[in-house]
């Protein structure tokens, strides 16, 4: 056991170099930092000293892997990759364009990312098995039949439509909840709850159809048959025999997203107005911060790589049969 | 000799006529091999799945009248005369200059696709700001002079509803009798289209021996071997909104008029193929990917296991959205610097779909990539692969003739899957501002240009609806077939 999660851990550290190599090569080789001068200062009539200048002051006049000209260690220090790549692994994610030192910005933002995030995922879990644990009891009737229909039509909406039309609809028409916006604590939970409402609502479609799939896989299962045989009533197997052996699958595959529940929802928080990662992501993006996206993609990876190593343990916590050698 | 017009070959249109052509070629071959043909027509026994594959086949009509693009020539004295009204002052050294390039080139410098010319008349140009469907005024109110005084109130429409003499009082019956004219001819062009479909079903040897009547009510009670009921009322919904438009298109915005004045019931169509294009293309550039790489992890197990599973894995770890923006960001950085690579600003947005499409591509192939390596590593132990290597048959053509094929449904599966995912992925990722290039036509820029639109008072509704109801249509279209595929192609759904 300890042995096969050690494996996994540095598995894991291997992973995460290979991202920060290919988030290297994707910043610094394929788009060399003249490049993102020139698109910074403007395509046009830029002085070959207004570029230098620039990477100057934002330390991207460095040799890219190997530095010649330094010393001892410096030969490997004091070049881009180690500066701009390899600390991130410290946890030093440099300079914002804005000045702002990044990983302060990011444990500010965190708070209200995992403020919308956290209950958009436990509620949209219980509605999601709920709807599908109904459409299961009720298989192969016209109430399963219709629900399949609905959840196909939820499914072809575009995400966009439900937070436009949400916030139409619920704050415009009807003046139930405040528009946009954010408050920190718990006086914020009326900002909260039009973007919770409407991010749980769009993921019905696909959740309930997907978790449906498995339960429908679970019971033509032969202990499914062994529970009808001696006499359980159809309501006793799909609580206690279907509902547990379901939620394996269900809870192995929602163990991942977990750690990602930090970075935040990109389209929600920027529509909704709040100041989580999502929505500094998306800034970052527009004002094309390269700092800042180099961060994101390091430290949304760094957690999916978690989450997948929680996975991998929680797959021996709650199936036993799973064999770790 | 001077041709009419110069064919202009994009980018995406040569891919979308290349992937045409392979999916002819493909069901040419389904024709002929027996059991793929009965899979196939499973796919569309189901209801469901013949109206979903009729309107798709209309968007796809769409989307291929729209990559046919073209440069008109230009009449001789409207190349000079837009020379000489090109800059203001007309007598300039410069203007010179100018005159002889704009003739010279002859062809204009926009693309037009065949797609623009047939909507012509029914795509009517030159209002100023919003107006609202059917509108025959203005939705904003302007200042005018009348008789010296300035009054402040809707102007007319400058080209629609021009016919009405009083628009007050004529405006309804006119829109009425229209409406019903539009719907009557949809109703009579449907009943053309059942009564060729009836003709090409007397032929076929399944109804050997059926007079026309005969088929029609079985048509009608849905008792052929084929749900051409199901065919017949989509194509009938189709034909009688078309019939509307016919009627009403030429003298109203239809569905409105944008910010700028533009029709949205050509903004959505051309929309269409924006959706198409990433929808397919993407997935035609995961194909080499994950077939490549998939195949051989599961195949050849060992190092070459741990490496592909290495390379996907890490591609995997980065959220999508991410590496997607990111990888945008440094191409919009390299077009930028490399402005030779387009003449015009279409090619321009273009080439930048081209990569979009690329980029999505690149970014989306792990999923299928481990999907077949573990149907590889489930086939390799079969007996028949077994008896083909203790024979010594070479490893490319096991894999050619005895892996593909047996993941070839796969394959099918996860393109129809993947492609309604991608139409509505091209909208989120032009809100984030790493889609497609904001020139381009397409249901993300659309849903942008008309988010702030809600806030107005009053509400611009009309922008946001169009590309909600196209957009809901293709892709509920594509969800519903890409199911009665899913069904008929996946073994493990014939045990229930």
């Amino acid at each position: 056991m300890l042995a096969y999660i050690t494996r996994r851990f540095l598995y894991a550290i291997l992973i995460l170099v290979g991202v920060n190599l290919l988030t290297f090569v994707l910043f610094f080789k394929v788009n060399t930092p003249d490049d993102i001068a020139r698109m910074q200062l403007g395509t046009k009539r830029v002085t070959q000293e207004a570029i230098n200048k620039w990477k100057t002051e934002r330390g991207y006049d460095k040799p890219l892997i190997f530095n010649t000209k330094a010393q001892g260690m410096g030969m490997v220090k004091e070049t881009i990759y180690f500066e701009k790549s390899f600390e991130m692994f410290s946890l030093n994610f440099g300079r914002a364009d804005d000045g702002r030192d990044i990983a302060r910005e990011i444990v500010h933002r965190a708070g209200p990312s995992l403020a919308l995030a956290i209950p958009v995922f436990a509620v949209g879990l219980v509605v999601n098995i709920t709807f599908a644990l109904i459409m299961a009891f009720f298989r192969a009737s016209y109430i399963d039949f219709v629900g399949v229909i609905v959840c196909v039509v939820l499914m072809s909406v575009s995400g966009l439509f439900y937070i436009i039309g949400g916030q139409y609809v619920m704050s415009k028409v009807l003046n139930l909840a405040p528009i946009s916006g954010y408050q920190d604590g718990f006086a914020g939970w009326k900002f909260l709850l039009l973007p919770t409402i409407i991010s749980v609502f769009s993921g019905i479609g696909s959740g309930t159809r997907w978790y449906r799939t498995i339960f429908l896989e679970e019971m033509v299962k032969d202990y499914v048959r062994t529970a009808r045989a001696k006499g359980l009533s159809e309501f006793t197997v799909l609580f206690k025999h279907v509902l547990k052996n379901g939620l394996i699958p269900i809870l192995t595959g929602a163990v991942v997203v977990i750690p990602l529940l930090f970075m935040g929802s990109l389209i929600s928080e920027s529509f909704f107005g709040i100041p989580g990662l999502g929505s500094y992501t998306i800034e970052a993006i527009q004002s094309q911060d390269f700092g800042v996206v180099r961060s994101m993609v390091f430290i949304g990876s760094a957690l999916y790589i978690f989450g997948l190593l929680l996975t991998d343990i929680s797959y021996t916590w709650a199936d036993p049969r799973v064999r770790l050698e | 000799m001077e041709f009419p017009f110069r064919p202009l070959f994009l980018w995406t249109d040569v891919l979308v006529f290349l992937l045409t052509a392979a999916v002819i070629v493909y069901f040419m071959r389904v024709r002929r091999d027996v059991n793929q043909r009965a899979t196939w027509l499973r796919a569309l026994r189901n209801p469901s799945g013949m109206a979903s594959a009729v309107i798709l086949g209309l968007f796809v009509l769409v989307g291929l009248l729209d990559s046919m693009h073209f440069r008109p020539l230009l009449p001789p004295q409207a190349a000079a005369a837009g020379a000489a009204k090109a800059p203001p002052a007309a007598k300039d050294a410069k203007d010179t200059k100018a005159a002889p390039a704009v003739v010279v080139s002859r062809y204009a410098p926009t693309a037009l696709s065949v797609l623009d010319v047939l909507l012509r008349p029914f795509n009517l140009e030159g209002e100023r700001t919003y107006s609202e469907p059917l509108a025959t005024h203005a939705f904003v109110k302007e200042n005018r002079e009348e008789n010296g005084r300035t009054i402040r109130d809707f102007p007319r429409l400058k080209v629609a509803a021009q016919h009405l003499k009083d628009p007050v009082s004529d405006w309804a019956w006119d829109v009425t009798w229209r409406s019903a004219a539009g719907l009557l001819l949809g109703v009579v062009m449907t009943l053309v289209a059942t009564a060729g479909l009836v003709g090409l079903l007397v032929r076929h040897p399944a109804q050997k021996g059926l007079s026309y009547g005969a088929i029609f009510s079985r048509l009608w009670s849905n008792q052929l071997s084929m749900p051409w009921r199901a065919a017949v009322l989509a194509l009938g919904g189709a034909l009688l909104l078309a019939g509307l438009v016919i009627v009403l298109a030429p003298v109203y915005h239809v569905l409105g008029t944008d910010k700028v004045g533009k029709g949205l019931l050509y903004l959505s169509m051309k929309s269409v193929r924006t959706a198409l294009v990433i929808g397919t293309l993407t997935t035609l550039f995961t194909l080499p990917f994950a077939l490549l790489l998939g195949i051989a992890a599961g195949y050849f197990k060992g190092r070459i296991d741990d490496i592909i599973q290495y390379i996907y894995t890490t591609l995997h770890s980065i959220p999508s959205v991410l590496l997607i923006a990111a990888s945008v960001l440094i191409l919009s950085v390299q077009l930028e610097s490399n402005p030779e690579l387009f003449a015009t600003a279409a090619e321009r947005a273009d080439l930048r779909l081209f990569f979009l499409c690329l980029i999505l591509g690149v970014t989306s192939w792990t999923g299928l990539c481990r999907l077949l390596r573990g149907e590889t590593l489930k086939l390799r132990e079969l007996e028949y692969i077994q008896a083909a290597q203790a024979f010594g048959v070479a490893h490319f053509r096991i894999i050619w003739r005895h892996i593909l094929p047996n993941v070839m449904h796969l394959i099918l599966i996860s393109v129809v899957m993947e492609f309604s995912g991608l139409v509505l992925a091209e909208a989120v990722l032009s809100y984030v501002g790493v889609g497609v290039d904001p020139s381009m036509i397409s249901f993300g820029t659309m849903i942008n240009a008309a988010r702030m639109e809600m806030s107005r008072e009053p509400v611009v509704w009309w922008s946001l609806t169009a590309a909600f109801c196209f957009m809901f249509v293709l892709v509920l279209a594509a969800n519903l077939f890409a199911d009665s595929v899913r069904d008929a192609f996946d073994p493990r759904t014939h045990i229930r």
